[in-house]
């Protein structure tokens, strides 16, 4: 990773709709072809990690990341306006996903 | 590493387009049967006409193993009245049915689906699908049978109950004795890979990511018989052309019309992007006969950006989770459950009234809950490991919690129904509304194409599609068989590939979430609540002015955005119907859910008929259909299947 500040656009956002941990993804790109819109594109470099180019059309399905073969390689990430909230019934206590 | 952004940062350039670009290249491809879109309809309809011996090819924008609004899953098989454990006559199901949905939907389909719906379903189970508790995961869960394994659901366990029956939530309200058992729980997150792997078994050649963009017509005459479709693959550009004897759109519906803002295109809809009524607008240029087109209503289930629907934005009563306020006092809403066996509380008009006033009164205190830990830990199981584990787009939501440490016997997931306010008029949802008419074949108005599931003014659920594309599919290979292939019109596909690969000649101009915005912005501000014949008119101006000025400037620099942009040009073909069918409607209805502020007289007796809606020559004609064209249901269904054979036996 080089320090350079590149001009590009302003981020879509969301943007992060899975976290892929790029020490467990083998490369598979079974995310790829079974996102069902594209939001993927396999790495050029193949065996890595594939590329997160559409994020802001994601409708949350969940679908790559369930079917994801590598337990760990991918986490779904709700976008931070739409993570659950939930209540413990009997101490009042309020959790989100994190 | 992982986004488009850190990729630069790190290899200092911008990734290359990863698939090969063919703009301008063709393929050919022949067919007996060519299924548009890859769907749950699609697949059924594939598989049965193969099974019919027919050469099929299918056509799908994503990738068939989890295209679809049925893709990621679903829980419950609607509408099954032929199974064994039902109490219903599947005939007499389907009147009722039509009854409660005011009799404007697709009374062919539901009979269709009444009828063979659960043979579909035993045909799910040879293939692999998992639609019984086999494992015993879910023994003293109500409504298993030990015998069958089967599991029927809570939902609609009331006859008619689309709404909350009467005398919901009394003691005694809907014991197990007198339930019709017409939904089954199922575990439809294993079908949409069984359903491709028994498509690629039977020979269907499926163009994964390609998407269907003109129905060609004979001759390339608007109206004559269908003999093919082109498509173009959306990774790498390539133009498809496939001749057919008989072309199915099996397509979904136009989820986004109203949506204004595609940054957040899957934020809170039942929908993903690629719904975008592809196959409405190819068969109206096709010259078939639409009709329901007026219909739309504010999106029930949190549109307009809110909440992600079972994480809060709609609410769990859907599956029999009962809503508390934050003193954990139940709220006066019914529950899909078995105490209520009623309707989900959202869009109860008068019943969301009686919260709101009582929130008002401070009767109920906000924040609301799904009250999961008042459940019988039985129920709940199977609620959230079943019913929420199985159902589309919701297994992700029961993995992400429950890795944040949510407890089903301990927890109350929070509900933002009236936090986020009522639906917006304006951010609408013509699903469930408006689609291709079809006679008792699943054949259009124009010979040799036929339609299934969502496209079909129908009520859109996972088991109509399944069944109407398995009939379309064998109906189509007959018709197939017995016509031959027809002749397509070289001229025909010219056109379409220059209409296709226009944006791509462009690099600057207007992008697709721009040209989608300012065509949302249209039909928000002028076919949103309210309705007169002088914004309905400023609006079909305005459309023409986008089409004018805007849709030539329309590019892509790459085939996805190139597939954006051709589903905004199928969106705005769908907005033209749906305004046109307005203004041909002088009256406002309740039950086709139509406001017209100049025609304020209620569901005239004289205008309780379907508008169809059609071209000729390019030229909007409409014609007024009966109420119950199709006749009677049970003699119109028996007198075409005399020779139908039931389950598959391979």
């Amino acid at each position: 990773m080089d320090n350079k500040v590149y001009a590009i656009p302003n981020v879509q956002t969301p943007g992060m709709p899975v976290l892929i941990d790029p020490q467990k993804c083998i490369g598979c790109n079974t995310c790829v072809e079974t996102c069902q819109i594209d939001v993927f594109i396999p790495n050029p470099v193949r065996g890595r990690p594939p590329i997160i180019l559409h994020p802001e059309e994601c409708w949350y399905c969940g679908c790559c990341a369930t079917d994801c073969p590598t337990p760990g390689a991918m986490q779904f990430n709700w976008p931070l306006p739409l993570k659950p909230r939930w209540r413990n019934r009997e101490t009042g206590t309020v959790s989100q996903v994190r | 590493m992982g986004t488009w952004h850190e990729y630069l940062q790190s290899e200092g350039m911008p990734p290359e387009w990863p698939y090969p670009i063919k703009f301008g290249e063709e393929t050919e491809l022949d067919a007996d049967v060519l299924v548009l879109g890859g769907g749950i309809a699609g697949c059924w309809a594939a598989i049965s006409a193969a099974r019919q011996g027919a050469k099929v090819v299918m056509m799908e924008k994503g990738d068939v193993r989890r295209s679809g609004a049925g893709g990621p899953g679903c829980d419950h098989w609607c509408n099954v009245p032929a199974n064994p454990l039902s109490r219903v006559d599947p005939d007499e199901w389907a009147i009722l049915e039509m009854e409660s949905l005011g009799d404007y939907s697709n009374g062919i389909g539901i009979e269709i689906q009444c009828r063979e719906d659960f043979d579909a379903l035993l045909e799910m189970e040879q293939m692999g699908g998992k639609i019984r508790d086999t494992d015993d995961e879910f023994l003293g869960v109500e409504g298993r049978d030990d015998a069958t394994k089967f599991m029927v659901s809570p939902r609609y366990s009331v006859d008619g109950a689309l709404a909350p029956a009467k005398g919901w939530g009394e003691p005694g309200f809907n014991p197990p004795e007198k339930r019709n058992n017409t939904v089954l729980r199922i575990w439809g997150s294993t079908f949409k890979p069984v359903l491709k792997k028994e498509c690629l078994r039977l020979g269907v050649r499926i163009l994964d990511r390609t998407m269907a963009t003109c129905i060609l017509n004979e001759k390339g005459r608007q109206g004559a018989r269908a003999v093919g479709a082109t498509g173009i693959n959306v990774r790498t550009g390539e133009f498809v052309i496939v001749k057919a004897g008989a072309v199915i759109i099996s397509t979904a519906g136009a989820g986004h019309l109203w949506y204004l803002d595609m940054e957040h295109g899957g934020y809170s809809t039942m929908y993903s992007r690629n719904q975008s009524g592809d196959g409405t607008a190819m068969a109206w240029r096709a010259g078939a006969k639409v009709t329901m087109m007026e219909v739309s209503s504010p999106n029930r289930f949190s549109g307009g950006l809110k909440h992600k629907w079972y994480t809060g934005g709609g609410d769990a009563s859907y599956e029999n989770v009962p809503l508390v306020d934050a003193n954990n006092k139940r709220l006066p809403a019914p529950t899909q459950g078995w105490t209520d066996g009623g309707a989900m509380f959202s869009p109860q008009a008068d019943i969301i009234a009686r919260v709101r006033e009582g929130v008002k009164r401070g009767e109920y205190e906000l924040p609301f809950y799904a009250d999961f830990a008042s459940m019988k830990p039985e129920e709940s199981h199977a609620t959230w490991d079943l019913m929420l584990t199985e159902e589309s787009t919701t297994k992700i939501m029961v993995q992400t919690m429950e890795a944040g440490g949510f407890d089903k016997h301990r927890d109350q997931i929070m509900n933002y129904t009236l936090i986020e306010a009522q639906p917006s008029q304006q951010y609408r949802d013509p699903a469930g509304g408006g689609g291709i008419m079809t006679d008792w074949d699943l054949m259009t108005s124009v010979d040799g194409l036929f339609a299934a599931g969502m496209s079909t003014f129908s009520p859109g659920d996972h088991s109509y599609a399944a069944a109407t594309g398995r009939y379309a599919g064998r109906k189509a290979a007959v018709w197939a068989k017995q016509r031959g292939a027809g002749e397509i019109s070289r001229e025909q596909v010219d056109a379409e590939k220059e209409r296709v690969l226009a944006p791509t000649k462009r690099t600057g101009g207007i992008e697709w979430k721009e040209l989608h915005n300012g065509l949302s912005r249209v039909m928000q501000y002028y076919a949103g609540e309210f309705r007169n014949e002088r914004m309905l008119d400023m609006a079909l101006e305005e459309i023409g002015r986008i089409e004018e000025f805007a849709v030539p400037q329309l590019y892509a620099l790459d085939p996805h955005k190139l597939m954006r942009s051709l589903e905004d040009l199928s969106i705005i073909e769908y907005a033209k119907i749906v305004l046109n069918a307005i203004k041909e409607r002088r009256f406002t209805s309740q039950k086709l859910r139509i406001e017209r502020q100049d025609y304020p007289e209620n569901d005239p007796e004289e205008e309780k008929n379907y508008l169809a809606l059609y071209q000729e020559d390019g030229k909007v004609c409409f014609q007024r259909v009966p109420i119950r064209y199709w006749g009677t249901m049970k003699e119109q269904y028996e007198a075409h299947n005399p020779d139908y054979t039931g389950v598959y036996k391979g």
